[in-house]
């Protein structure tokens, strides 16, 4: 345990170090703040299991993920993931389909929820993490400073609390005058204090990381030892190409 | 009496003389591999064909059993390419293999192309070596597209859109030539299922060929060095070349080690960037193909900006792809374009080195500005990089004609 734990901390280290680069590159939206996942912290992404069937799945498929692999991948007993997570007539081996039909989601919310299930990788984690951050109320309602209008209400108000802009305006060379905003403030407390309001975003963040790809938690842990075999095997090749040159080379 | 073992080895020996009295596989084994005779000054240059060929047999494997579970059709495509990520055994990994292998592929292709215009592979006896090498890379390129359509994301669909709506420019053919290569009035179900069938079959086919044929070339002239040295013209009594080595044992262990090196840098991608940033898997191919959604930046894969760059730097339509598909033209004529006395850029002279530097930093700035967003600064700068691509082509034949070179030594050196 203790050693599958070590591993999977080098394997974030390697993450790390192969994604700093690109840090831009991914999405390339401005204005996002790092979401700090760590898809291996197997509570973290666990607690976001749970946020995303409360708060999320009634309404969003990820259509690509069967139910069954939560219970494989996050150490959740099949019998739990069966009686808490599988909602109605469906089977454990079914895909995580919403029981939403399209026609009522299109009349509540002008068009049919996004399926979730790669979203971490077509926007990005720090996207989705930003994204639930960045909910505000005005007096024409609710609206997110990521993605303007979006047709999703803001299912963790009740949580984060109601957070109003701040804006600043600005004009420009040619005379207008835009208004931006600046800052977005807490002006009705919710249940969550901001951190454990942050920690939850982030649990989200993270399992929809992993829901993005499962296969990453068995990726990054056994690279590792694939890297580890491969310097080993490399460097008796060059042992090998040196005593067969010996002849070339005098 | 005779021991078991040494009665094992003549039945074994008497095997293989029957076959080779059939099929010639042990001089065949000589010619090509155990008395192939290859210099033995190659350097680190030398290592990207062997690691082609790796990287070919690479695709074809994991592309075997990736075809065992995708499923070409425009309805269930998409959702197949996650099913290999999720409930196949193993389907990820032979997924980003795959889509990895095709970028490393592109990588030491274009590290093998740049190592002949270094050292003068291109020029006689090898300009079929070349040329069969130049219809390799467009066999390749048209491999590599028709694959990055076969996922039917956002990408894959509309790379393909704009891809094939180039050859609408053509006069006269082109809006009918659209049509039957789409097989359909727009990107659809049809393409998709006929690019499967190019991508599986036909374009494999004919690389391999090609390939063979390469290998044939080249084997049948000689291998090249860094020195421009002809190592046949020195030969001892035997009537093998001084300079050469047998290329079993001794470059078979040395292209283990580089094929060490290689894979260590390969799996480190797979395993822990297999989208590269967004270079190798982009983001919006993640999002299924929609039709009704154009998305806001359409950039080919990195291997193809270059020319993207090129097409984009000319505001008429048809020009652009006259320039781009010339830009892969003109390297045809490479092997008649060179004049210079020597083959190797080590003795060839200030020019010819300024120039080959001036055209690799064109080539990766115009990759550079092919992934951009298209500004008309980045505009501007295209153009000049346009210029200065085939201004290399161009300036070619009269500065290796007219510089001064260095003479070229009668032995390889080192």
């Amino acid at each position: 345990m203790m050693r599958i734990k070590m591993t999977s901390r080098i394997a974030g280290a390697l993450f790390l170090l192969a994604s700093a680069p690109f840090a831009m590159a991914a999405g390339g939206y401005e204005g996002l703040e790092s979401s700090g996942i760590n898809v291996h912290d197997l509570a973290s992404v666990q607690r976001g299991a749970g946020l995303f069937f409360n708060y999320c799945h009634s309404c969003h498929s990820a259509e690509y993920m069967r139910y069954q692999r939560l219970s494989q991948d996050l150490e959740l007993p099949e019998e739990m993931v069966e009686n808490n997570l599988v909602f109605g007539d469906r089977e454990i081996t079914d895909y995580m389909k919403t029981s939403m039909q399209a026609e009522s989601a299109t009349a509540w919310f002008g068009k049919k929820p996004p399926d979730l299930t790669l979203k971490a990788r077509s926007r990005g984690p720090d996207w989705i993490y930003t994204f639930l951050k960045s909910y505000y109320m005005t007096d024409e309602g609710w609206n997110n400073k990521i993605l303007e209008n979006a047709s999703m209400p803001n299912v963790l108000w009740e949580l984060q609390g109601v957070q109003r802009p701040i804006f600043e305006t600005h004009t420009d060379e040619s005379g207008t005058t835009h208004s931006e905003i600046v800052e977005l403030r807490l002006d009705q407390p919710g249940l969550q204090s901001p951190e454990e309001f942050e920690r939850t975003v982030r649990d989200i963040t993270a399992f929809m990381e992993y829901l993005a790809e499962p296969a990453v938690l068995k990726r990054e842990r056994i690279g590792i030892w694939v890297l580890l075999f491969m310097v080993a095997f490399t460097f008796m090749s060059w042992l090998l190409y040196h005593e067969y040159w010996k002849d070339v080379k005098k | 009496m005779a021991k078991p073992a040494s009665n094992l080895s003549r039945q074994v020996d008497s095997v293989g003389q029957w076959i080779d009295q059939r099929i010639p596989v042990s001089s065949f084994w000589k010619a090509h591999i155990s008395e192939y005779y290859a210099p033995k000054n190659f350097n680190f240059m030398y290592f990207f064909g062997s690691l082609a060929l790796l990287m070919l047999v690479n695709q074809i494997v994991t592309g075997i059993f990736l075809t065992m579970h995708y499923k070409p059709d425009a309805t269930e495509a998409f959702a197949s390419v996650e099913y290999i990520m999720r409930d196949v055994e193993w389907g990820w990994l032979i997924r980003y293999m795959h889509s990895t292998g095709a970028s490393f592929f592109f990588i030491v292709v274009y590290l093998h192309m740049f190592r002949a215009l270094m050292y003068g592979s291109y020029r006689s006896p090898r300009e079929l070596v070349w040329i069969l090498g130049v219809f390799i890379y467009l066999v390749l390129m048209a491999e590599a597209f028709m694959g990055y359509v076969l996922p039917w994301g956002q990408m894959s669909y509309w790379g393909a859109q704009v891809i094939v709506s180039l050859f609408g420019a053509i006069p006269i053919i082109g809006d009918p030539l659209v049509e039957w290569i789409r097989g359909d009035f727009f990107i659809s179900d049809a393409t998709l299922n006929r690019f499967f069938a190019l991508h599986v079959i036909a374009l494999p086919l004919a690389l391999i060929m090609l390939v063979v044929l390469h290998l044939a070339a080249l084997h049948e002239v000689g291998s090249n060095n860094p020195d421009g040295v002809e190592i046949k013209k020195n030969k001892d009594a035997q009537g093998r070349p001084l300079d050469g080595i047998p290329f079993h044992p001794y470059y078979t262990v040395k292209d283990i080690f580089g094929v060490g090196v290689f894979l260590t840098l390969f799996a480190f991608v797979i395993f822990y960037a297999p989208e590269f940033g967004g270079y190798f898997l982009e983001p919006d191919n993640f999002n299924p193909a929609n039709p009704d959604v154009t998305p806001e930046h359409i950039v080919p894969v990195w291997y193809f900006t270059p020319y993207y760059a090129i097409l984009r730097a000319v505001p008429d339509k048809l020009l652009g792809v006259v320039l781009m598909g010339g830009a892969i033209i003109i390297l045809f004529f490479l092997p008649w374009l060179d004049r210079s006395k020597v083959k190797s850029i080590r003795y060839k002279g200030w020019g010819s080195k300024i120039m080959l530097v001036v055209f690799a930093i064109t080539f990766i700035r115009l990759g550079m500005l092919g992934v951009a967003e298209g500004t008309a600064a980045e505009t501007i700068e295209s153009r000049f990089w346009t210029f200065a691509y085939f201004a290399f082509f161009v300036l070619l034949p009269f500065v290796t004609k007219y510089e001064k070179t260095k003479p070229e030594p009668e032995r390889v050196t080192k």
